[in-house]
């Protein structure tokens, strides 16, 4: 364990948070957030979140072995306290989970970078703004 | 330290503003330097490009330079502020990292205090700019749609950009409600414009364009400067603008890309760092002759800071949506932007129109609010949410109050040890009826496009924090830092020209208008060369 890494510990901890807050889906047919593909690319991405993600490991700290029961409830503990360390966790388990092709294609989206192909956008219907132009001018001179 | 061969103008600053005076000065064939303590952009490399775009965006493209943390990054204490700090420190500056939303300021913006009676009025009017908005509408290239009753006549030179699924839902709703919507002048090419391609849609616009279709200064202003004769340096942070015995700046002294200090001698010395940055050196720049730091003499540096509170309302609605598949935003409202005597708060907003968000900003935004739970529901619910979100934004006015404030931190240091900027900011009471006017007003919008399950962040969340007012314009020495073009009162070779010398904030996205100002100081500058020290 150095600065920048987690120890096994809190990886453990870390990834069974990560599977509560996003569990496998058969019904969506979606791993859950503590995959292995998934979960090695939280680790791998923490990045700036480490100080937070230490002190939320440390708040959560054996929750990897409790019982399912128990280990909720201690996530939603930690959760309804708030703060930056539940921004934090939040925000590294979702960054990854979310750019996972598998959680990507299920959404129906296309899972590749906006670059470069880009988008498709309609132009819509511009009759919409008719009553817009009858309008009297609005902005104040001066 | 070394000296380098003398200047005769040196541009602290190469975004917004410190582009357009390079490119406007550069007809006069002076010798012209810009600093920049960033680097030049890589668009292949700018976050659209990988599958990580969203997490970058809270990384090294994260608006907020605390947490961004680039090298070339200074921190910012804002933990005496309502709102965040938003900039970047690149060649282009800010304009990276804009929506490229492109409103004006409206001719009462500049009659604050002879229209409404509060806060003041600018020493120059809407119409001594109007020639320098629509040159910079071409430099930058603008699409938008002309014939707008909101907002005075204007020529963008492409087409708007797209309404799309989400702004006729819009559209409907604001019909149906029968208030003002337009589609917003974008600086998003709509064409392939002056050797760059036009939009593909990549919705990603805020952290750098990899299609180059959203017009920053690193791909606009700046080739054109360069070719001209300017010359740009980067990794330059400057630390203090130096005077001489005289009374006039000499120069500034700087620290190269290896930490080294050298003095650049220069004739004239302008200021574009915006309404942090600029403060923060001036107030640096403190000596035996000017103790309260330069330029100072009214005592005005740093204060009358404005941000822009910019309350964003959303809700969601069963139909999917553009959602990230197009730039973030190409509508506005300026159905309460002008003083009405009905309402309990003077002045107004822009209400802007977001298409909706990436699938990982949607999970993380969601689950912060509670929309989104932990657990089994967790996948039922996010597929409620992703690609259905509508989002307005309430641009308010923000007026000056000398508490509101930029200073030099007594112990947070930059990379350099040059102190920090500490910001003091909180909403005024005038600004706080609007805020929730507006946010009113936004819900009955989204409710009338069929929306649910509405949350609002008033200042926390998404809120930009432009930076203005800090160098205020005036014609007074005792009640403004700079004149009427740009001049400081007390170092007659001394200009500023970003952000910093508005005098009141209007409603809307700033960098129109900042860069229209620059270009009127840097014409003024060119009209009076033989006298312009006088």
């Amino acid at each position: 364990m150095t600065a920048e890494t987690l120890s096994p510990a809190e990886t453990n901890d870390l990834r069974r948070i990560a599977g509560l807050m996003v569990p496998a889906s058969e019904e969506y047919k979606v791993p859950g957030a503590d995959d292995p593909k998934i979960f090695a690319d939280i680790v791998k991405s923490i990045g700036r979140d480490m100080a937070e993600i230490r002190k939320a490991m440390a708040a959560l700290a054996g929750i990897s072995d409790m019982d399912d029961a128990s280990a909720m409830a201690k996530a939603e503990a930690f959760r309804a306290a708030g703060g930056p360390q539940v921004a934090a966790v939040e925000r590294c388990v979702l960054q990854c989970y979310y750019r996972d092709d598998r959680v990507v294609i299920s959404l129906g989206l296309e899972a590749r970078p906006p670059f470069p192909k880009g988008h498709v956008l309609e132009q819509g219907d511009w009759s919409l703004l008719d009553p817009v132009r009858k309008r009297a001018k609005m902005w104040r001179d001066a | 330290m070394a000296t380098n061969e003398m200047v005769d103008v040196l541009i602290i600053g190469s975004g917004a503003s410190g582009a357009a005076v390079a490119w406007s000065l550069a007809e006069t064939k002076m010798r012209i330097v810009c600093m920049e303590q960033g680097d030049w952009m890589k668009p292949s490399e700018y976050p659209s490009t990988g599958r990580d775009w969203e997490a970058r965006r809270m990384a090294d493209f994260d608006i907020f330079p605390n947490r961004r943390g680039r090298e070339t990054d200074y921190p910012i204490n804002d933990s005496e502020s309502a709102m965040k700090i938003a900039n970047f420190n690149g060649v282009g500056g800010g304009t990276v990292f804009y929506t490229a939303h492109w409103p004006r300021m409206n001719p009462s913006d500049f009659r604050v205090k002879s229209l409404d009676g509060i806060a003041e009025d600018w020493p120059i009017d809407y119409w001594t700019l109007e020639k320098f908005f629509e040159e910079n509408d071409r430099m930058m290239g603008v699409s938008g749609l002309e014939g707008d009753p909101g907002v005075p006549p204007r020529h963008p030179p492409m087409p708007p950009l797209p309404l799309g699924k989400t702004g006729m839902m819009y559209a409907k709703a604001m019909n149906k409600l029968g208030w003002h919507w337009w589609p917003s002048d974008s600086t998003i090419a709509t064409q392939d414009y002056e050797g760059r391609a036009k939009c593909i849609n990549l919705g990603h616009c805020t952290p750098g364009c990899a299609q180059g279709a959203k017009a920053s200064t690193d791909i606009t202003y700046w080739p054109l400067a360069i070719r001209a004769g300017v010359e740009l340096r980067t990794r330059c942070r400057v630390r203090e603008i130096v005077t001489n015995e005289h009374g006039m700046a000499s120069g500034v002294i700087y620290y190269d890309a290896n930490g080294q200090e050298n003095f650049q001698p220069a004739e004239v010395v302008i200021v574009a760092c915006n309404g942090v940055g600029t403060p923060r050196l001036l107030l640096n720049s403190a000596s035996s002759r000017h103790p309260n730091g330069l330029a100072n003499s009214s005592g005005l540096v740093g204060k009358n800071l404005m941000l822009h509170p910019w309350p964003q309302v959303r809700g969601y609605i069963d139909e999917r949506n553009d959602g990230a598949h197009a730039p973030m935003l190409s509508m506005w409202s300026k159905q309460f932007y002008e003083t009405d005597p009905n309402r309990d708060f003077v002045r107004g907003y822009t209400m802007q129109f977001a298409r909706g968000t990436g699938v990982v900003n949607e999970a993380i935004q969601s689950m912060s609010v509670g929309a989104l739970p932990w657990g089994a529901d967790h996948h039922k619910i996010y597929r409620e949410l992703v690609y259905r979100r509508l989002q307005v934004g309430i641009a308010c006015d923000d007026l000056p109050e000398e508490c509101n404030r930029v200073t030099l931190d007594p112990v947070l240091k930059d990379s350099n040890g040059i102190p920090a900027a500490k910001i003091d900011y909180r909403l005024g009471e005038n600004t706080k009826r609007m805020m929730e006017h507006g946010i009113a007003r936004a819900t009955e919008i989204l409710e009338a496009a069929g929306a649910k399950n509405i949350y609002t962040s008033r200042t926390l969340l998404n809120s930009p924090g432009h930076t203005l007012g800090t160098c205020r314009m005036g014609n007074d020495p005792e009640t403004s830092v700079v004149n009427a073009w740009g001049r400081s009162h007390d170092v007659k070779n001394l200009f500023i020209v970003d952000g910093s010398v508005w005098v009141t904030g209007g409603g809307m996205n700033p960098t129109s208008t900042i860069q229209a100002i620059a270009l009127y100081i840097a014409d003024q500058m060119k009209q009076r060369l033989a006298t312009l020290f006088d």
